[in-house]
């Protein structure tokens, strides 16, 4: 899938700039950052330690506030170069779903309520809620290890209940944060294919920071960060 | 999904632990209220136990609990006689050491006059004193049982009755007796000792006193008004009812009271810190999984929640095993520990509001967590 074939992108960054701290101290962490994500696309952000992976991820996420440029998820302007939307937690759970780096499941939850919490959130009610949790399970074939609590699951069995949670509200926008870091490459291998094969189905925009060059085939595209700029995205 | 009761049941047994610590912490609180409430009760006892509404003392004195008060034997028919008195009854005050079975007894010792006021308010098994000599009513903390004999002075006694809750401000267990047995008990000397008085001149001691008149006054009559009229005798002091309570609580045992009192407010302000720790580490330990829960969409007051849920419960069963165990053990303590509902409830209270301001400081921490800690490792 390629620009021109979606013409409205999930992502779209423009000239966004963020610096931490004043004078001397100044620390520009990203320098006029500019990307787009169309549906089905799963993309990587690559660059050395500092480079400004994290605080980009972080600013799609709404989770820091830029300090200038323009922001937009699924249509909907989330920072126009002075304010930050001020509902970002219900923009969050309702647009956009996050994979950690060590799955970060609550741990005194089972599988499926860990899933069943974002809906429940969302407004669902429990039963319901457990019901569709259930079914994502089972679709991403850990329905097995549905009333296991995350200390008795495997490293990809965790992650999978952790796919399984980001996706429950049908987010337009993923967003994973080293998803394959605690995974064997066999197992790292399987995570991303599900990851493309929910992008497709879903049209979902998936972002990942990764470090993992042996899943760099399973990216659309990868943007390389260097010292807060993005150089020219490889596809 | 109740979050906070999925998080403390995925931890059962280490809360459980921490209410229980609590509990104790909350017991000691409680016994500490309990025993100041008992020290006050059980100086009001001994002067409640006549049901009477005035005191007839020593003039100058605050007799006969606060001061050694000492009047003439007749004085109760000089009482009896002034207008309003509807029934007066003389009464002696000592504390005698004796042994019984091996063990040693410390006892309240009262001597009465028996069918005037002044005895002991209700017995809870055998009689009263019907016997001019050498017959006692006890209270049970004693541990005397009905037909023991227990010797007091140079006489042997048999316990006909026994009564509850008398105990004097110091906590010894009260026996009574009749009046007449208990100046023997007071001012009879041994033998030699009589000798020795005899040989110097001195004769007998006039035993013919007694430490108070008790008097009840007639319906529609004021006690103070009675006073005054007892008032005129120069030799003699009156004090009514409420004067005699107001110098027991304030003189009598003040001190300790306010020595009991500042501990427990200590132990109360110690309890406070240490909720208010449990329940700021308990918060601290789960910042990942609160910013997790914020990065995911939840709510400030999905959090809030959790957080105060966690502390009200931990509060509620902390003094729910704190009240159940000092109610189980407050018979054992050797000193009366009285809990009466309303400081059981103030204290469920005062626990309630520590639980509540202590979250707050969780809370805080809680909406200061940036969501962005959840991320990376």
């Amino acid at each position: 899938m390629t620009e021109s074939q979606a013409p409205e992108p999930l992502v779209r960054i423009r000239n966004v700039s963020k610096h931490f701290g004043e004078g001397e101290t100044r620390i520009d962490a990203l320098r006029e950052v500019s990307l787009e994500v169309f549906p089905g696309q799963v993309v990587a952000l690559l660059g050395p330690s500092g480079s400004g992976k994290t605080t980009l991820l972080n600013a799609i996420g709404c989770i820091l506030e830029p300090s200038g440029g323009r922001m937009e998820l699924d249509g909907d302007v989330v920072y126009d170069g002075r304010w930050l939307r001020s509902d970002l937690r219900r923009l969050r759970l309702d647009k956009i779903g996050f994979i950690f780096q060590f799955h970060n499941l609550l741990p005194f939850l089972n599988a499926t309520d860990n899933v069943a919490v974002v809906l429940n959130l969302a407004g669902l009610d429990s039963g319901e809620a457990r019901k569709r949790a259930v079914d994502l399970l089972d679709y991403l074939e850990v329905g097995n290890r549905r009333n296991a609590f995350p200390a008795k699951l495997s490293g990809g069995e965790a992650q999978r209940v952790a796919i399984a949670r980001a996706l429950a509200n049908r987010p337009r926008i993923i967003l994973a944060d080293e998803p394959t870091a605690a995974l064997d490459s066999k197992r790292a291998g399987i995570v991303m294919d599900l990851l493309r094969k929910l992008a497709v189905e879903q049209e979902a925009a998936i972002i990942a920071v990764t470090h993992d060059e042996k899943i760099f085939d399973r990216f659309d595209r990868i943007f390389q960060l260097r010292d807060g700029r993005l150089d020219t995205g490889v596809t | 999904m109740n979050l906070a009761y999925r998080d403390v049941r995925h931890k059962l047994g280490r809360f459980l632990l921490t209410c229980a610590g609590l509990g104790l912490l909350l017991g000691v609180v409680l016994a500490m209220i309990g025993i100041y409430r008992g020290l006050v009760v059980d100086a009001l006892t001994i002067a409640r136990a006549p049901g009477i509404d005035l005191w007839v003392v020593e003039s100058g004195t605050r007799g006969p609990f606060a001061e050694a008060s000492r009047i003439p034997g007749d004085t109760r028919e000089a009482v009896t006689r002034v207008g309003g008195v509807a029934a007066a009854g003389s009464i002696t005050y000592q504390t005698v050491e004796t042994e019984h079975q091996a063990r040693k007894l410390r006892l309240y010792v009262i001597g009465y006059e028996p069918g005037r006021p002044g005895g002991p308010p209700r017995l809870i098994a055998g009689r009263g004193i019907v016997r001019s000599h050498h017959e006692l009513v006890a209270d049970r903390s004693t541990g005397l049982g009905i037909g023991d004999r227990i010797a007091l002075g140079r006489n042997t006694f048999s316990v006909v009755g026994l009564t509850e809750h008398q105990v004097n401000s110091g906590g010894d267990p009260a026996v009574y007796i009749t009046l007449l047995d208990a100046q023997k008990l007071q001012f009879d000397l041994a033998p030699p000792a009589y000798r020795v008085q005899l040989a110097r001149g001195t004769g007998a001691a006039v035993r013919d006193t007694v430490n108070a008149v008790v008097a009840r006054v007639q319906p529609n009559v004021a006690p103070d008004s009675v006073a005054e009229s007892v008032r005129r005798w120069k030799h003699l002091a009156a004090i009514t009812q409420e004067g005699q309570e107001a110098i027991l609580t304030g003189s009598l045992v003040d001190r300790a009271r306010r020595q009991i009192g500042l501990f427990t407010s200590l132990l109360l302000v110690v309890s406070a810190v240490i909720i208010a720790l449990i329940i700021y580490t308990m918060t601290m330990e789960k910042l990942k999984q609160i910013a997790t829960l914020k990065l995911i969409g939840a709510p400030d007051r999905t959090i809030i929640g959790m957080i105060v849920q966690q502390a009200l419960a931990l509060g509620f069963i902390g003094f729910g095993i704190g009240a159940a165990l000092i109610l189980t053990a407050k018979n054992y303590f050797p000193r009366r520990v009285v809990l009466e509902p309303d400081n059981v409830l103030v204290l469920a209270g005062i626990v309630f509001l520590v639980c509540l301001l202590s979250s707050g400081l969780g809370v805080r921490a809680a909406l200061r967590v940036d969501p962005a800690t959840a991320l990376g490792g």
